[in-house]
């Protein structure tokens, strides 16, 4: 930290009025004429430690809790259909119901967001390619209806045929509903979230499968179970594998997701995902220990939702993030032309 | 060829043609040059009053004499003050009126110091040899919205409510936001931000209703010295560019352009800034990046994700047909 000393004197015995951030070199050593170049290498600078960025204007539980419930209802739909298909009925009748539930959920969280219900029909003014919450809101509007016409039908046992298109069509446009958030979140200057770009996907699509796959065990009678278990684990799998991998990447602008509260939830999640993961693939077939395990699981989807959210909210707002990994760039940039001249 | 879903395509295309103007004028912006800036703070109080922009909190920072804190929804130019222990180019801190050096003499072309009354800067005795060793000197920089040639606000809007002027300028409809924020931390300079009394998001639209009759912004107008500048973009540039030039020769080493070059990762900004420091010391970016530059690759994941997760449900179910 550097200090900003506005006095005629240089006694040293007089206090230090202001310590800020400024980021400028303290006291000079020796006097000199003209500007002196005191930017030392390994020193980050700011602006009175503000942040350079603004934070999302989002709400935790909206947010997070949607890139939560547009997974679990995505994969569950896939899963759904998948089991109606390969004659699992009781699976494929839960899990419609539980993606149902969690769109809905999903919908709500959306529209108390942005303030007012009619807002949201805004969205629906333009496509945009280049604005995810544009692709994922149309993707929204189509899977929704499809979604809640599977279930409906499958609650209700009627319009059997609408029911199928809606199961199918859900089936379909799950994934893309699953995955597209973390392009959503991908897309903006957080530096946690785009840095992260490459691997959130695959991450949210492991931890959507690892969700529904939790949700038809705790649904569906033991002998449709297969397909959730597996589900279950593999989403596990590849949720844990590859979000190591992105925090390993990542190195400092990682940071945030090992420290604070972004870092202790994504440390609860994994914990959690992988004690689930563990007690469904034991040997004994244990129904406390099955449901135990699914239950697990679903707690550490929310968990690593959560805790990327605040991740990327405390990257934001340190400007660390912002400063240190730009300026690193400009100077591999300035070596890079000083090699080739 | 590469897919570029960013709004502008290539580096040298002017961001209103690509916006799908025929025939814009000529692209507009701001030169801020930070060096001429005493910190009056007319353009925040310009900005307010011809904008109607509300009050955002009458607070004591701490930070110098900034008390505006940060760009945001209610402040639309921010001026920032750094003190530093340092010297500002071949600076004489003992300067008073009565003894100027020869050379600002010369330069001044004859004309003479004339007294305006003001207090001199020298203590109450008149002995100002107290000072003559002191290294200090106070930066003063106005920031606004830079404008982008590329906008990452204007990328991922998905209501369509920001969009780009004839001008080159990038403007919010209020009418069309639907307060989604998603534009928010979409910025790589944090200039964007939401108004909390009605939820939706406003920034700097460069005085668009007064370009449209031909004049100039109203920061740029009550600039007292024409530390704001505005005009089209490419003249800016070259008046900059001979600016840095006339401070280095000065001694004014540290004097350099920001988000002038059109090749940077916003393709250049609207409105660009002469600084004296590091941009991070202004609370800027060092190097910023349109966030979408990287979009085809995070669709191209997320796509590949889907498949996968498509894939990946059909296949547990298949084994299990047996189960």
């Amino acid at each position: 930290m550097s200090h900003t000393d506005v006095r005629l004197d240089t006694s040293v015995e007089l206090p230090v009025e202001r310590d800020a951030l400024i980021g400028s070199a303290g006291r000079p050593e020796r006097r000199q004429r003209g500007e002196r170049l005191m930017v030392s290498k390994a020193e980050f600078r700011s602006y009175y430690g503000q942040p350079v960025l603004k934070s999302p204007p989002w709400q935790a539980p909206d947010i997070a809790g949607y890139l939560f419930l547009g997974g679990l209802a995505g994969a569950s739909s896939t899963l759904a259909a998948a089991a109606e298909l390969t004659g699992r009925p009781r699976l494929a009748r839960g899990l419609k119901a539980g993606a149902a539930v969690a769109i809905a959920g999903s919908l709500y969280s959306l529209v108390h967001d942005l303030g007012r219900p009619e807002r949201f029909l805004h969205m629906l003014r333009v496509v945009k390619v280049t604005s995810p919450m544009s692709i994922g809101s149309w993707l929204l509007a189509g899977y929704g209806p499809l979604a809640m016409l599977a279930a409906g039908s499958a609650v209700t046992g009627r319009l059997p045929r609408l029911g199928r298109l809606g199961t199918l069509g859900a089936g379909v446009a799950g994934p893309a509903v699953a995955a597209y958030t973390a392009a959503l979140i991908s897309d903006t200057a957080v530096p946690v979230w785009h840095e992260a770009h490459a691997e959130l996907p695959i991450v949210f699509v492991g931890s959507a499968a690892a969700s529904a796959g939790a949700l038809g065990l705790l649904v569906a009678p033991d002998r449709e179970a297969g397909p959730a278990r597996r589900a279950a684990l593999l989403g596990a799998v590849t949720e844990l594998a590859t979000a190591h991998r992105m925090e390993r990447r990542l190195g400092m602008v990682g940071e945030p997701l090992r420290r604070g509260l972004g870092g202790a939830l994504l440390r609860a999640s994994h914990v959690l995902m992988a004690g689930g993961a563990l007690a469904l693939s034991l040997p004994v077939r244990n129904r406390v220990l099955t449901r135990a395990g699914a239950v697990a699981m679903i707690a550490g989807s929310i968990c690593l939702r959560f805790g990327i959210f605040h991740a990327g909210v405390a990257s934001a707002r340190d400007p660390k993030y912002t400063v240190t990994p730009q300026r690193e760039r400009l100077e591999a940039r300035a070596e890079s032309r000083r090699r080739r001249p | 060829m590469a897919l570029d879903l960013r709004e502008a395509t290539g580096g040298e295309r002017d961001p209103a043609t690509a916006g799908g103007y025929a025939e814009p004028p000529e692209r507009v912006g701001f030169f801020t040059d930070t060096s001429v800036c005493i910190g009056c703070k007319a353009c925040e109080v310009a900005c307010k009053e011809w904008n109607a922009v509300p009050e955002d909190g009458l607070l004591f920072t701490g930070m110098s004499y900034d008390n505006t804190g940060s760009l945001g929804a209610d402040s639309w130019r921010h001026v920032a003050f750094i003190e530093q222990p340092r010297r500002l180019g071949r600076q004489e801190t003992h300067l008073a009126p009565t003894e100027l050096p020869p050379d600002l003499l010369r330069s001044a072309g004859g004309r003479t110091a004339v007294s305006l009354g003001l207090p001199a800067s020298a203590p109450p005795d008149g002995h100002v040899a107290a000072a003559a060793d002191m290294d200090f000197r106070w930066l003063m920089s106005s920031d606004v919205c830079k404008h982008c040639t590329h906008a990452a606000c204007l990328d991922v809007c998905p209501t369509g409510a920001l969009f780009r002027t004839e001008f080159g300028t990038v403007v919010v409809q209020e009418d069309v936001c639907n307060g989604c924020g998603y534009c928010v931390p979409a910025c790589p300079y944090g200039v964007i931000d939401k108004r909390p009394s009605n939820g939706l998001v406003s920034k700097c639209t460069l005085c668009y209703d007064r370009l449209s009759v031909g004049q100039e912004p109203a920061c740029a107008k009550s600039c007292p010295t024409d530390s704001i500048q505005f005009g089209e973009l490419a003249e800016l540039r070259e008046r900059a560019a001979g600016r840095v030039r006339d401070l280095h020769d000065a001694g004014v080493t540290s004097a350099r352009l920001y988000g002038a070059d059109p090749q940077d990762g916003v393709g250049g900004a609207g409105a660009f800034f002469l600084l004296l420091d590091e941009p991070e010391v202004y609370g800027l970016p060092p190097d910023p990046v349109v966030t979408t530059r990287d979009l085809p690759a995070m669709w191209r994941r997320a796509g590949l994700a889907a498949v996968g997760l498509l894939v990946a449900l059909a296949a547990v179910t298949i084994p299990g047909a047996r189960r």
